[in-house]
């Protein structure tokens, strides 16, 4: 009887290990031939149709619900694709990028999947040959000319287009208080200096934070409207192809400019997030806030009123610059149904999916043939900017450099914000350059 | 014949999780070895071999030299604390008072939480807004005219990791109370007794007899408190997020492999952690095994 029991417990364990082993390695699927058969021979239990699986990050507030919209847009368009929602939580996708990056090294990529548009998607995954190039799909549905000509080349590489911007936003923009303003006899300011005055009138007259700032993250953004506003979009663009050089004075400048910000910010900052201190301005607390345009819609949601409880400009010294980033999805080498994958795309650069998606997530599209009477006064503003500034590439969100040369800037940013040496942060910055950008 | 057919039976038994233990956690350590003298960058794996200039590179890094600061002192600070209060509460609780399985499951209660939810808490206790916007505990020090106790916390420049410690001594001291309440339940009350006779007063009792007789319980509660303190990642991201000012090895390695694919240097980072984790744990194990033989 014993011996019975051992064995059956035997078999037993052993049939769970073997079952573990099998499970692992039932699920990914042979990867297909690019433009190979598209129909996916019907799995046990399956209906036999077409399936698309679309990675994101978008899973709460108006992302998620403008997710929702643009693939009921995708859905009267192609009934026959089941789309496939494969959003991983976690803010600004970190958690889903590790996700993704787990599965494409597992030969399981998805269909599409989502990035911000520009060298975080080409230095990574182009570099490892992961994307296929979209020229086909821009010149087939006249993309080209209804999207921005400055737009195409911070989101191309060696002339190969390699994503498909949903959205657009803007990320040199500054949100102050019109009512601390007026009580102390201000205009909002236009040039970086008399910025930098004002803020020093506004702390001498009593604001305890003329500047709001939160998180490291939140920091960075900060720099690298500053680094625009300081240096001008021909050479702040030229740090990032390499045409620049990070040791030269104009850097300089521009990193003591930053420095100045940064001595009229709160001493709270490290503890709040991006929605904590833009709260500030709109409740008085704070004067300006540097923050992306998403920002109006934290404001709107807190049920402020443009132009009464917040007001925005650019960031002083870059005005005529958009400096953007976006959101845009892409075509992996062996999607496995590239047929469905190619027609999602078509719908995320189509007018009527970035109609549905952008006034839900309180973004503007990426085409200037919007239909205007569904966006509100500030995104109004935007897209008129969006049509007819220069437009620049943003670095905290991932335009202008690849994510190992970011992450060298954020840890350089995070040495100075504890030192503010801004000797050793520039040639800290070169050091970045040399060992993980353009510079050699 | 029958001995043997057992032997190979408990044999089999054991071998899934020998080899489950042997492929996921010692074929894995080698394999990250491997990976941390490579130079391996970006998503596609290189294993060029580069000899030791991850962890050159490492040692000349001004990051990871406040990583081992911050390290350090959390460790330092996170080690004495627990130990202070937990002999403490474990001695309070010795006396035979009322309601002791009440206190003693209050205090255990804490370890039952995960970081991330007492990090949360605590991220609202230790809010360092100043001026008008105080809150948490500063508001609390404010209004009971404790002025002097308002602070920055975990933003506070260069100490501000020592912070971090409060709420990881506040979860982890009821478990070190539990080890030492077992120690001091150990001690046989006739020791007491005869000490007593002997003329000796209790502090006298406890410096002399029952702390010596309890530094094997000391022993295995620096331990299990140094790794505990050398894994603290998910306490230090849920107080304050991704800060240089508080980072230690363990988020450099995750930010440096998974924002900036750093493969190589992340694979650095891991070894270093396991083998100080294996200067802590494999003398015990020794020393462990040692005494179990000599029972």
């Amino acid at each position: 009887m014993k011996k019975l029991l051992t064995l059956i417990s035997l078999v037993l364990i052993l049939s769970i290990v073997l079952s573990g082993c099998v499970s692992q390695a039932s699920p990914t699927p042979a990867p297909q031939e690019p433009g190979g058969a598209v129909t996916e021979p019907a799995e046990p239990g399956g209906q036999g149709r077409q399936q698309v699986e679309v990675f994101s990050w978008w899973t709460g507030g108006g992302e998620a619900a403008g997710l929702e919209a643009m693939i009921k847009v995708f859905q009267a368009e192609y009934p026959d694709i089941e789309f496939i929602n494969a959003a991983v939580a976690g803010g600004a996708g970190t958690n889903a990028r590790a996700v993704l990056a787990t599965r494409l090294q597992a030969n399981d990529p998805p269909d599409s999947w989502q990035g911000h548009a520009g060298q975080e998607l080409i230095g990574t995954y182009v570099a490892a040959n992961q994307l296929e190039p979209l020229n086909f799909l821009y010149e087939e549905e006249g993309w080209l000319e209804v999207m921005p000509e400055t737009l195409i080349p911070l989101i191309s590489q060696d002339g190969n287009i390699y994503s498909v911007p949903v959205n657009i936003h803007r990320a040199n923009v500054v949100w102050y208080n019109p009512a601390i303003l007026e009580e102390n006899g201000i205009t909002m300011p236009t040039t970086l200096e008399d910025w930098f005055a004002s803020m020093e009138d506004l702390k001498n007259a009593g604001v305890e934070t003329p500047l709001a700032m939160g998180e490291q993250w939140t920091a960075m953004h900060l720099m690298e409207t500053i680094l625009l506003a300081s240096m001008g979009e021909a050479n702040y663009s030229g740090l990032w192809t390499g045409e620049f050089d990070w040791a030269s004075p104009e850097v300089t400048t521009a990193l003591e400019h930053f420095a100045t910000a940064l001595s009229y910010t709160n001493s709270d900052a490290t503890s709040l997030t991006w929605q904590d201190a833009a709260q500030l301005v709109v409740n008085g607390d704070a004067a300006y806030n540097v923050m992306g345009d998403w920002a109006e819609g934290y404001f709107r949601e807190l049920g402020k009123t443009p132009n009464v409880d917040y007001g925005w400009a650019p960031v002083p010294g870059s005005d005529g610059v958009f400096q953007f980033l976006s959101d845009s999805f892409v075509l992996p080498v062996g999607a496995p149904n590239r047929d469905g994958a190619i027609a999602w795309l078509k719908i995320a650069g189509s007018q009527a999916g970035q109609d549905a998606f952008n006034p839900v997530k309180g973004s503007i599209p990426a085409r200037n043939d919007a239909d205007r009477s569904l966006y509100g006064e500030y995104l109004l503003s935007a897209m008129d900017d969006w049509a007819s500034d220069i437009v620049a590439g943003s670095l905290t969100h991932g335009v202008v450099a690849n994510d190992s040369w970011k992450t060298e800037i954020d840890t350089a940013l995070g040495l100075f914000l504890q030192s503010r040496d801004v000797a050793a942060f520039q040639s800290a910055l070169v050091a970045a350059c040399a060992s993980s950008g353009p510079c050699q | 014949m029958r001995v043997n057919r057992e032997k190979v039976i408990s044999f089999l038994l054991v071998l899934p999780s020998i080899a489950a233990v042997g492929i996921f956690i010692y074929a894995f350590i080698l394999w990250s070895v491997r990976v941390s003298l490579s130079q391996w960058k970006g998503l596609l794996p290189d294993y060029t071999f580069v000899g030791l200039a991850n962890y050159i590179g490492l040692f000349n890094d001004p990051r990871f030299q406040i990583d081992i600061r911050n390290q350090a002192i959390f460790t330092v600070l996170f080690m004495i604390g627990c130990l202070i209060v937990g002999l403490a509460l474990a001695i309070l609780l010795d006396q035979n008072l009322k309601g002791e399985s009440f206190f003693r499951s209050v205090y255990l209660f804490p370890m039952a939480i995960s970081y991330i939810v007492t990090g949360v808490v605590w991220r609202w206790l230790m809010n360092p807004a100043q001026g008008s916007r105080l809150s948490g505990l500063n508001l609390l020090f404010d209004q009971m005219g404790l002025d002097f106790l308002v602070n920055r916390w975990h933003t506070t420049p260069y100490w501000g990791i020592a912070f971090i410690a409060l709420p990881a001594v506040w979860q982890m001291s009821g478990y070190i109370m539990a080890l030492y309440l077992s120690g001091l339940r150990s001690i046989p009350q006739e020791l007491r007794e005869a000490a007593r006779v002997d003329g000796a007063n209790e502090i006298q009792i406890y410096r002399h007899i029952i702390l010596p007789m309890i530094s094997p319980v000391t022993l295995s509660a620096i331990i299990i408190l140094g790794h505990i303190s050398l894994k603290v990642f998910d306490l230090i991201l849920a107080v304050a997020g991704k800060q240089l000012q508080l980072d230690v090895p363990a988020i450099y390695m995750w930010q440096t492999t998974f924002d900036g694919y750093f493969f190589g240097r992340g694979a650095a980072i891991g070894i270093l952690l396991l083998i100080s984790v294996a200067v802590l744990v494999i003398p015990y194990l020794r020393w462990n095994l040692k005494t179990e033989e000599s029972l």
